[in-house]
Protein backbone atom coordinates (compact mmCIF):
# COMPACT_ATOMS: atom_id res chain seq x y z
CA UNK A 1 0.00 0.00 0.00
CA UNK A 2 2.89 2.35 1.08
CA UNK A 3 4.89 1.37 -2.20
CA UNK A 4 1.95 1.81 -4.34
CA UNK A 5 1.43 5.56 -2.72
CA UNK A 6 5.05 6.62 -3.10
CA UNK A 7 5.17 4.89 -7.27
CA UNK A 8 1.97 7.42 -7.32
CA UNK A 9 3.56 10.54 -5.73
CA UNK A 10 6.52 10.20 -7.64
CA UNK A 11 4.82 9.55 -11.21
CA UNK A 12 2.50 12.85 -10.56
CA UNK A 13 5.39 14.62 -9.50
CA UNK A 14 7.34 13.20 -12.94
CA UNK A 15 4.70 13.72 -14.80
CA UNK A 16 4.05 17.63 -14.02
CA UNK A 17 7.93 18.69 -14.14
CA UNK A 18 7.56 17.00 -17.92
CA UNK A 19 4.39 18.52 -18.79
CA UNK A 20 6.14 22.14 -17.69
CA UNK A 21 9.51 21.43 -19.35
CA UNK A 22 7.13 20.53 -22.82
CA UNK A 23 5.53 23.55 -22.74
CA UNK A 24 8.63 25.10 -21.71
CA UNK A 25 10.47 23.90 -24.96
CA UNK A 26 7.78 24.36 -27.28
CA UNK A 27 6.64 27.67 -26.71
CA UNK A 28 10.73 29.39 -26.45
CA UNK A 29 11.28 27.79 -29.97
CA UNK A 30 7.71 29.16 -31.45
CA UNK A 31 6.81 32.33 -33.64
CA UNK A 32 4.11 34.57 -31.91
CA UNK A 33 1.95 33.15 -34.21
CA UNK A 34 1.87 29.68 -32.73
CA UNK A 35 -0.87 28.02 -31.14
CA UNK A 36 0.78 28.21 -27.64
CA UNK A 37 0.77 31.49 -28.58
CA UNK A 38 -2.80 32.20 -29.45
CA UNK A 39 -3.96 30.21 -26.55
CA UNK A 40 -2.32 32.37 -24.29
CA UNK A 41 -3.99 35.40 -26.19
CA UNK A 42 -7.28 33.98 -25.76
CA UNK A 43 -6.99 33.35 -22.54
CA UNK A 44 -6.07 36.68 -22.01
CA UNK A 45 -8.99 38.34 -23.86
CA UNK A 46 -11.08 35.70 -21.49
CA UNK A 47 -9.77 37.07 -18.12
CA UNK A 48 -9.34 40.83 -19.13
CA UNK A 49 -12.82 41.81 -18.32
CA UNK A 50 -12.12 39.60 -15.01
CA UNK A 51 -9.33 41.65 -14.06
CA UNK A 52 -10.65 45.26 -15.45
CA UNK A 53 -13.87 44.89 -12.89
CA UNK A 54 -11.06 43.55 -9.83
CA UNK A 55 -8.59 46.17 -10.83
CA UNK A 56 -11.36 48.47 -10.22
CA UNK A 57 -13.27 46.99 -7.16
CA UNK A 58 -9.67 46.76 -5.64
CA UNK A 59 -8.61 50.54 -6.42
CA UNK A 60 -9.27 51.70 -3.36
CA UNK A 61 -6.78 49.41 -1.39
CA UNK A 62 -4.34 50.30 -3.97
CA UNK A 63 -4.97 53.97 -3.62
CA UNK A 64 -4.56 53.54 0.40
CA UNK A 65 -1.39 51.93 0.26
CA UNK A 66 -0.20 54.39 -2.42
CA UNK A 67 -1.55 57.13 -0.24
CA UNK A 68 1.12 56.22 2.38
CA UNK A 69 4.46 55.60 -0.02
CA UNK A 70 3.62 58.72 -2.45
CA UNK A 71 3.91 60.68 0.56
CA UNK A 72 6.76 59.69 2.39
CA UNK A 73 7.92 60.15 -1.45
CA UNK A 74 6.80 63.45 -1.72
CA UNK A 75 8.13 65.20 0.96
CA UNK A 76 11.85 63.45 0.36
CA UNK A 77 11.54 64.96 -3.94
CA UNK A 78 9.85 68.57 -2.89
CA UNK A 79 13.86 70.50 -2.69
CA UNK A 80 15.26 68.40 -5.98
CA UNK A 81 11.97 69.21 -7.67
CA UNK A 82 11.83 73.47 -6.51
CA UNK A 83 15.64 73.08 -8.32
CA UNK A 84 14.46 71.35 -11.27
CA UNK A 85 11.50 74.17 -11.65
CA UNK A 86 14.32 77.05 -11.90
CA UNK A 87 16.72 74.88 -13.61
CA UNK A 88 13.48 73.93 -16.57
CA UNK A 89 12.49 77.86 -16.63
CA UNK A 90 15.19 78.75 -18.09
CA UNK A 91 16.02 76.19 -20.17
CA UNK A 92 12.16 76.62 -21.68
CA UNK A 93 13.09 80.47 -22.43
CA UNK A 94 16.34 79.38 -24.33
CA UNK A 95 14.06 76.47 -26.27
CA UNK A 96 11.05 78.34 -27.15
CA UNK A 97 13.32 81.23 -28.48
CA UNK A 98 15.22 78.20 -30.49
CA UNK A 99 11.95 76.61 -31.49
CA UNK A 100 10.67 79.71 -33.32
CA UNK A 101 14.06 79.73 -35.08
CA UNK A 102 13.56 75.96 -36.10
CA UNK A 103 10.18 76.49 -37.43
CA UNK A 104 11.21 79.41 -39.73
CA UNK A 105 13.99 77.60 -40.95
CA UNK A 106 12.00 74.16 -41.33
CA UNK A 107 9.31 75.81 -43.75
CA UNK A 108 11.82 77.58 -45.55
CA UNK A 109 13.98 74.15 -46.52
CA UNK A 110 10.72 71.69 -46.53
CA UNK A 111 11.62 69.49 -43.75
CA UNK A 112 9.57 66.98 -43.50
CA UNK A 113 8.24 66.18 -39.36
CA UNK A 114 5.69 63.44 -40.12
CA UNK A 115 7.50 61.26 -37.87
CA UNK A 116 6.97 63.43 -34.65
CA UNK A 117 4.80 62.44 -31.98
CA UNK A 118 2.08 64.92 -33.58
CA UNK A 119 0.97 62.70 -35.90
CA UNK A 120 0.12 59.68 -33.96
CA UNK A 121 -2.90 59.49 -32.72
CA UNK A 122 -3.16 58.43 -28.79
CA UNK A 123 -5.85 56.17 -26.82
CA UNK A 124 -5.54 56.85 -23.03
CA UNK A 125 -6.11 53.26 -21.36
CA UNK A 126 -5.97 52.28 -17.76
CA UNK A 127 -3.48 49.57 -16.20
CA UNK A 128 -5.13 46.55 -14.86
CA UNK A 129 -2.50 44.03 -14.15
CA UNK A 130 0.71 43.67 -13.90
CA UNK A 131 4.10 41.20 -14.03
CA UNK A 132 4.44 40.54 -10.09
CA UNK A 133 7.97 39.57 -10.19
CA UNK A 134 10.94 41.57 -10.01
CA UNK A 135 12.10 41.62 -13.55
CA UNK A 136 8.96 44.50 -13.91
CA UNK A 137 8.98 43.20 -17.94
CA UNK A 138 5.34 43.36 -18.87
CA UNK A 139 2.12 45.74 -18.40
CA UNK A 140 -1.51 44.76 -19.18
CA UNK A 141 -3.79 47.62 -20.15
CA UNK A 142 -7.65 47.59 -20.84
CA UNK A 143 -7.48 49.19 -24.56
CA UNK A 144 -7.25 46.69 -27.43
CA UNK A 145 -7.93 45.95 -31.37
CA UNK A 146 -11.28 47.42 -31.01
CA UNK A 147 -10.24 51.25 -29.81
CA UNK A 148 -7.65 50.88 -33.11
CA UNK A 149 -4.75 49.65 -31.27
CA UNK A 150 -2.25 47.55 -33.37
CA UNK A 151 1.59 45.31 -32.48
CA UNK A 152 4.11 47.53 -31.81
CA UNK A 153 2.52 50.64 -31.02
CA UNK A 154 4.69 53.00 -28.86
CA UNK A 155 3.09 53.54 -25.46
CA UNK A 156 4.10 56.62 -23.33
CA UNK A 157 2.76 57.69 -19.91
CA UNK A 158 3.65 59.75 -16.92
CA UNK A 159 5.61 61.91 -19.02
CA UNK A 160 7.73 59.87 -20.79
CA UNK A 161 8.53 56.36 -23.02
CA UNK A 162 7.20 53.70 -21.39
CA UNK A 163 7.41 50.68 -23.77
CA UNK A 164 5.45 48.75 -27.11
CA UNK A 165 2.50 46.67 -27.29
CA UNK A 166 3.48 42.95 -27.77
CA UNK A 167 0.32 41.34 -27.90
CA UNK A 168 -3.17 42.42 -28.63
CA UNK A 169 -6.62 41.29 -28.09
CA UNK A 170 -10.07 42.94 -29.06
CA UNK A 171 -10.36 44.36 -25.68
CA UNK A 172 -6.68 44.73 -24.10
CA UNK A 173 -3.14 44.59 -24.68
CA UNK A 174 0.34 43.60 -22.77
CA UNK A 175 2.64 46.16 -23.16
CA UNK A 176 6.51 45.30 -22.66
CA UNK A 177 8.33 48.12 -20.96
CA UNK A 178 11.34 49.61 -21.89
CA UNK A 179 12.88 47.73 -18.70
CA UNK A 180 12.03 44.15 -20.50
CA UNK A 181 15.49 42.69 -21.62
CA UNK A 182 14.18 42.30 -25.41
CA UNK A 183 13.68 46.08 -25.46
CA UNK A 184 16.13 48.74 -27.40
CA UNK A 185 15.46 51.84 -28.49
CA UNK A 186 16.99 54.52 -31.13
CA UNK A 187 17.60 57.39 -28.58
CA UNK A 188 19.48 60.72 -28.57
CA UNK A 189 21.22 62.85 -25.73
CA UNK A 190 19.67 66.55 -25.66
CA UNK A 191 23.21 68.36 -25.39
CA UNK A 192 24.94 70.84 -27.39
CA UNK A 193 26.45 67.62 -29.57
CA UNK A 194 22.89 65.55 -29.76
CA UNK A 195 24.75 62.40 -30.04
CA UNK A 196 22.71 59.37 -30.61
CA UNK A 197 22.79 55.75 -29.71
CA UNK A 198 20.58 52.48 -28.73
CA UNK A 199 19.29 52.44 -25.59
CA UNK A 200 18.65 48.97 -23.69
CA UNK A 201 17.42 47.95 -19.77
CA UNK A 202 19.69 46.94 -17.11
CA UNK A 203 17.69 43.87 -16.46
CA UNK A 204 16.86 42.97 -13.20
CA UNK A 205 17.42 46.82 -12.03
CA UNK A 206 14.31 49.03 -12.83
CA UNK A 207 15.45 52.52 -11.91
CA UNK A 208 18.28 52.02 -14.72
CA UNK A 209 19.12 52.11 -18.50
CA UNK A 210 22.04 52.06 -20.48
CA UNK A 211 22.55 54.22 -23.69
CA UNK A 212 24.96 52.29 -25.74
CA UNK A 213 27.15 53.05 -28.95
CA UNK A 214 28.12 56.52 -28.31
CA UNK A 215 30.72 58.09 -30.00
CA UNK A 216 34.12 57.70 -27.68
CA UNK A 217 35.08 61.19 -27.73
CA UNK A 218 35.22 62.61 -24.54
CA UNK A 219 34.11 65.06 -22.72
CA UNK A 220 30.88 63.57 -22.50
CA UNK A 221 30.58 64.80 -18.53
CA UNK A 222 28.98 67.95 -19.50
CA UNK A 223 25.91 65.81 -20.64
CA UNK A 224 25.22 64.40 -17.05
CA UNK A 225 21.45 65.78 -16.29
CA UNK A 226 20.56 66.46 -19.76
CA UNK A 227 17.44 64.77 -21.20
CA UNK A 228 17.41 61.72 -23.47
CA UNK A 229 14.41 61.51 -25.80
CA UNK A 230 13.94 58.75 -28.58
CA UNK A 231 15.44 59.69 -31.85
CA UNK A 232 12.86 58.73 -34.46
CA UNK A 233 13.88 58.47 -37.86
CA UNK A 234 12.09 58.07 -41.54
CA UNK A 235 13.44 56.91 -44.63
CA UNK A 236 11.24 56.29 -47.47
CA UNK A 237 8.48 53.87 -46.71
CA UNK A 238 10.84 53.12 -43.78
CA UNK A 239 10.10 54.76 -40.17
CA UNK A 240 11.55 53.52 -36.66
CA UNK A 241 8.81 52.44 -34.20
CA UNK A 242 8.91 55.16 -31.83
CA UNK A 243 8.47 58.94 -32.93
CA UNK A 244 10.95 61.63 -32.27
CA UNK A 245 11.59 63.32 -29.08
CA UNK A 246 9.32 61.41 -26.57
CA UNK A 247 11.74 61.86 -23.01
CA UNK A 248 12.80 58.65 -21.73
CA UNK A 249 15.28 59.72 -18.91
CA UNK A 250 18.30 61.95 -17.76
CA UNK A 251 21.93 61.10 -18.26
CA UNK A 252 22.76 59.95 -14.64
CA UNK A 253 26.66 58.70 -14.68
CA UNK A 254 28.51 59.30 -17.49
CA UNK A 255 31.79 57.57 -16.56
CA UNK A 256 34.85 57.97 -18.53
CA UNK A 257 36.37 54.87 -18.64
CA UNK A 258 33.22 53.10 -19.30
CA UNK A 259 32.79 55.82 -22.01
CA UNK A 260 35.87 55.08 -23.45
CA UNK A 261 35.66 51.29 -23.41
CA UNK A 262 32.01 50.42 -24.01
CA UNK A 263 30.15 53.55 -25.35
CA UNK A 264 27.75 53.82 -22.62
CA UNK A 265 26.34 55.80 -20.12
CA UNK A 266 23.72 55.21 -17.32
CA UNK A 267 20.14 56.97 -18.22
CA UNK A 268 18.01 56.94 -15.11
CA UNK A 269 13.97 56.98 -16.80
CA UNK A 270 11.71 59.31 -16.28
CA UNK A 271 8.98 57.32 -16.30
CA UNK A 272 8.20 55.85 -12.67
CA UNK A 273 7.26 52.10 -13.50
CA UNK A 274 6.28 50.45 -10.52
CA UNK A 275 3.56 52.92 -9.86
CA UNK A 276 1.94 54.01 -13.18
CA UNK A 277 -1.62 53.70 -13.74
CA UNK A 278 -2.73 55.01 -16.73
CA UNK A 279 -1.05 55.21 -20.36
CA UNK A 280 -0.95 56.86 -24.28
CA UNK A 281 -0.99 54.17 -26.91
CA UNK A 282 0.23 56.14 -29.66
CA UNK A 283 -1.44 54.54 -32.86
CA UNK A 284 -0.12 54.46 -35.81
CA UNK A 285 -0.48 57.47 -38.15
CA UNK A 286 0.08 55.63 -41.07
CA UNK A 287 -1.48 52.00 -40.75
CA UNK A 288 0.73 49.25 -43.28
CA UNK A 289 3.51 51.45 -43.40
CA UNK A 290 6.68 49.14 -43.21
CA UNK A 291 8.61 49.66 -39.46
CA UNK A 292 12.10 48.91 -37.87
CA UNK A 293 13.21 48.43 -34.85
CA UNK A 294 16.84 49.16 -33.70
CA UNK A 295 18.82 47.16 -33.15
CA UNK B 1 -14.68 10.44 -3.46
CA UNK B 2 -17.01 13.62 -3.17
CA UNK B 3 -14.21 15.38 -0.55
CA UNK B 4 -12.02 15.35 -3.27
CA UNK B 5 -13.84 16.66 -5.57
CA UNK B 6 -14.51 19.56 -3.24
CA UNK B 7 -11.08 19.70 -2.62
CA UNK B 8 -10.37 20.27 -6.19
CA UNK B 9 -12.91 22.59 -6.94
CA UNK B 10 -11.30 24.90 -3.81
CA UNK B 11 -7.94 24.49 -4.92
CA UNK B 12 -9.24 26.09 -8.48
CA UNK B 13 -11.12 28.55 -7.10
CA UNK B 14 -8.07 29.06 -4.83
CA UNK B 15 -5.29 29.40 -7.53
CA UNK B 16 -7.60 31.69 -9.57
CA UNK B 17 -8.36 34.03 -6.92
CA UNK B 18 -4.52 34.41 -6.14
CA UNK B 19 -3.42 35.15 -9.26
CA UNK B 20 -5.86 37.53 -9.71
CA UNK B 21 -5.62 39.67 -6.66
CA UNK B 22 -1.47 39.29 -7.04
CA UNK B 23 -1.43 41.04 -10.57
CA UNK B 24 -4.58 43.17 -9.58
CA UNK B 25 -4.03 44.91 -6.56
CA UNK B 26 -0.96 43.37 -4.63
CA UNK B 27 1.93 43.63 -7.81
CA UNK B 28 0.71 47.93 -8.11
CA UNK B 29 1.52 47.92 -3.66
CA UNK B 30 4.82 48.87 -3.01
CA UNK B 31 6.46 47.91 0.42
CA UNK B 32 9.82 49.62 0.49
CA UNK B 33 10.25 49.24 -2.97
CA UNK B 34 9.02 45.86 -3.72
CA UNK B 35 5.78 43.74 -3.69
CA UNK B 36 4.25 40.80 -1.69
CA UNK B 37 4.45 38.21 -3.77
CA UNK B 38 0.95 36.25 -2.56
CA UNK B 39 1.08 33.05 -5.09
CA UNK B 40 3.87 31.49 -3.63
CA UNK B 41 2.96 31.70 -0.24
CA UNK B 42 -0.43 30.28 -1.35
CA UNK B 43 1.37 27.24 -3.20
CA UNK B 44 3.15 26.74 -0.12
CA UNK B 45 0.48 27.12 2.26
CA UNK B 46 -1.49 24.28 0.21
CA UNK B 47 0.90 21.82 0.21
CA UNK B 48 1.94 22.32 3.91
CA UNK B 49 -1.85 21.14 4.38
CA UNK B 50 -2.95 18.52 1.66
CA UNK B 51 0.59 16.95 1.27
CA UNK B 52 3.21 16.91 -1.23
CA UNK B 53 0.85 15.63 -4.20
CA UNK B 54 -1.80 18.28 -4.25
CA UNK B 55 0.87 20.86 -3.03
CA UNK B 56 2.58 20.10 -6.77
CA UNK B 57 -0.50 19.85 -8.58
CA UNK B 58 -1.41 23.36 -7.28
CA UNK B 59 1.93 24.94 -7.67
CA UNK B 60 1.73 23.43 -11.03
CA UNK B 61 -1.68 25.07 -11.82
CA UNK B 62 -1.19 28.11 -10.33
CA UNK B 63 2.42 28.70 -12.29
CA UNK B 64 0.62 28.05 -15.46
CA UNK B 65 -1.87 30.39 -14.70
CA UNK B 66 0.51 32.87 -14.06
CA UNK B 67 2.61 32.11 -17.27
CA UNK B 68 -0.30 32.52 -19.06
CA UNK B 69 -2.19 35.61 -17.73
CA UNK B 70 1.08 37.59 -17.67
CA UNK B 71 2.10 36.22 -21.39
CA UNK B 72 5.39 34.74 -19.77
CA UNK B 73 7.44 32.11 -21.39
CA UNK B 74 4.72 28.89 -20.39
CA UNK B 75 6.53 26.70 -17.59
CA UNK B 76 8.74 28.34 -16.44
CA UNK B 77 6.26 29.83 -13.49
CA UNK B 78 5.10 25.99 -13.42
CA UNK B 79 8.43 24.53 -12.41
CA UNK B 80 9.49 26.87 -9.40
CA UNK B 81 6.12 26.67 -8.32
CA UNK B 82 6.02 22.32 -8.17
CA UNK B 83 9.51 22.66 -6.26
CA UNK B 84 7.58 24.62 -3.80
CA UNK B 85 4.10 22.52 -3.14
CA UNK B 86 5.82 19.45 -3.39
CA UNK B 87 8.55 19.96 -0.28
CA UNK B 88 6.05 22.02 1.40
CA UNK B 89 3.90 18.86 1.19
CA UNK B 90 6.76 16.44 1.91
CA UNK B 91 7.97 18.62 5.07
CA UNK B 92 4.34 17.82 6.17
CA UNK B 93 4.66 13.87 5.22
CA UNK B 94 8.02 13.48 6.79
CA UNK B 95 8.40 15.77 9.67
CA UNK B 96 4.82 16.97 10.48
CA UNK B 97 5.31 20.11 12.35
CA UNK B 98 3.52 21.34 14.90
CA UNK B 99 5.37 24.98 15.67
CA UNK B 100 2.95 28.06 14.89
CA UNK B 101 5.81 29.50 13.19
CA UNK B 102 6.58 27.17 10.55
CA UNK B 103 4.45 28.95 7.97
CA UNK B 104 6.44 31.77 8.31
CA UNK B 105 9.88 30.11 8.02
CA UNK B 106 8.81 27.71 5.26
CA UNK B 107 7.27 30.96 3.33
CA UNK B 108 10.47 33.05 3.84
CA UNK B 109 12.51 29.97 2.04
CA UNK B 110 9.27 29.59 -0.38
CA UNK B 111 9.91 33.13 -1.45
CA UNK B 112 13.73 33.13 -1.66
CA UNK B 113 13.39 29.82 -3.96
CA UNK B 114 10.92 31.61 -6.19
CA UNK B 115 12.85 34.62 -6.14
CA UNK B 116 16.61 33.20 -6.66
CA UNK B 117 14.74 30.61 -9.37
CA UNK B 118 13.62 32.62 -11.42
CA UNK B 119 16.25 35.11 -11.99
CA UNK B 120 18.21 31.80 -12.93
CA UNK B 121 15.56 30.97 -14.96
CA UNK B 122 15.86 34.09 -16.95
CA UNK B 123 19.60 33.97 -16.98
CA UNK B 124 19.03 30.32 -18.71
CA UNK B 125 16.26 31.78 -20.59
CA UNK B 126 19.49 33.53 -22.27
CA UNK B 127 18.69 37.37 -20.34
CA UNK B 128 21.89 39.04 -20.87
CA UNK B 129 22.69 40.70 -17.52
CA UNK B 130 25.32 40.09 -14.75
CA UNK B 131 23.23 39.77 -11.06
CA UNK B 132 22.93 42.82 -9.78
CA UNK B 133 23.38 43.91 -6.13
CA UNK B 134 19.43 45.66 -6.46
CA UNK B 135 17.92 42.19 -7.80
CA UNK B 136 19.46 40.71 -4.91
CA UNK B 137 18.29 43.61 -2.28
CA UNK B 138 14.85 43.86 -3.96
CA UNK B 139 14.81 39.73 -2.96
CA UNK B 140 15.86 39.66 0.17
CA UNK B 141 13.32 42.54 0.79
CA UNK B 142 10.43 40.28 -0.72
CA UNK B 143 11.16 37.68 1.76
CA UNK B 144 11.06 39.97 4.56
CA UNK B 145 7.68 41.25 3.65
CA UNK B 146 6.19 37.91 2.73
CA UNK B 147 7.17 36.65 5.95
CA UNK B 148 5.18 38.94 7.97
CA UNK B 149 1.97 38.01 5.55
CA UNK B 150 2.82 34.01 5.75
CA UNK B 151 0.81 33.40 9.22
CA UNK B 152 -2.15 35.19 7.79
CA UNK B 153 -2.21 33.89 4.38
CA UNK B 154 -1.67 30.12 5.64
CA UNK B 155 -4.48 31.11 8.27
CA UNK B 156 -6.76 31.71 5.46
CA UNK B 157 -5.81 29.19 3.06
CA UNK B 158 -6.39 26.94 6.14
CA UNK B 159 -9.71 27.26 6.89
CA UNK B 160 -10.67 27.57 3.12
CA UNK B 161 -9.41 24.33 2.74
CA UNK B 162 -9.91 22.72 6.17
CA UNK B 163 -13.56 21.83 5.77
CA UNK B 164 -12.26 19.35 3.12
CA UNK B 165 -9.11 17.95 3.65
CA UNK B 166 -8.68 14.61 4.31
CA UNK B 167 -7.84 13.25 7.76
CA UNK B 168 -4.95 12.59 8.36
CA UNK B 169 -4.12 9.40 10.59
CA UNK B 170 -1.25 10.52 12.34
CA UNK B 171 -2.50 14.21 12.98
CA UNK B 172 -5.66 12.82 14.39
CA UNK B 173 -3.82 10.56 16.77
CA UNK B 174 -1.97 13.01 18.09
CA UNK B 175 -4.62 15.65 18.59
CA UNK B 176 -5.86 12.83 21.01
CA UNK B 177 -2.89 12.39 23.03
CA UNK B 178 -2.92 16.17 23.03
CA UNK B 179 -6.00 16.86 24.27
CA UNK B 180 -5.93 13.53 26.68
CA UNK B 181 -8.17 11.63 24.40
CA UNK B 182 -6.01 8.42 24.38
CA UNK B 183 -3.61 9.66 27.21
CA UNK B 184 -2.36 6.06 29.20
CA UNK B 185 -1.49 8.46 32.03
CA UNK B 186 -4.90 9.48 32.33
CA UNK B 187 -7.99 7.28 34.21
CA UNK B 188 -11.33 7.52 32.15
CA UNK B 189 -12.63 9.78 34.78
CA UNK B 190 -9.92 12.54 34.15
CA UNK B 191 -10.18 12.50 30.33
CA UNK B 192 -14.14 12.77 30.80
CA UNK B 193 -14.03 15.56 33.69
CA UNK B 194 -16.09 15.34 36.88
CA UNK B 195 -19.47 14.77 36.35
CA UNK B 196 -22.12 16.96 36.34
CA UNK B 197 -24.65 16.50 39.33
CA UNK B 198 -28.75 16.88 38.39
CA UNK B 199 -30.12 19.61 39.64
CA UNK B 200 -32.07 19.78 43.14
CA UNK B 201 -35.76 19.98 42.05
Amino acid sequence: MHDKQVRRRRAVLAALVAVSLILLTAYFGESPSSPLHSVQRGIVQVLSPVQDGASKALAPVRDVAGWFSDTFRAKSRVDQLKKQVADLTQRLGQAQQKAIGYSQLAREVGLDNSNGIDAYHPVGAHVIARDPTLWYATIEVDKGAADGVHYDNPVIGDGGLVGRVTTVTSNASIVTLITDHSMAVAAEVQDSNGDTGVLVPAVGNPNQLLLQYLPQTPPFHESVGQLVVTAGFKYGPLEGLYPSGIPIGTVSNADTNNLANNGQVQVDPTVDLRHIDSVQILTTPHPGAARAQVP
Amino acid sequence: MNRYLHLTVRLLALAFATVVIQEVALSQISIFGVSADLTSLVVMSVGLLAGSVAGAIMGFGTGLLVDLVLVQTLGVTSLLFIAIGYWSGRLRELRDPAHALVPLALGAAATAFAGLGMALMQFLLGVESPVSVLLLQQIIITVLVNSLIALPVYALVRRILSPVLPEDPRRRRRRAYTTGGLSPLQSPSHRLGPIPRSSPR
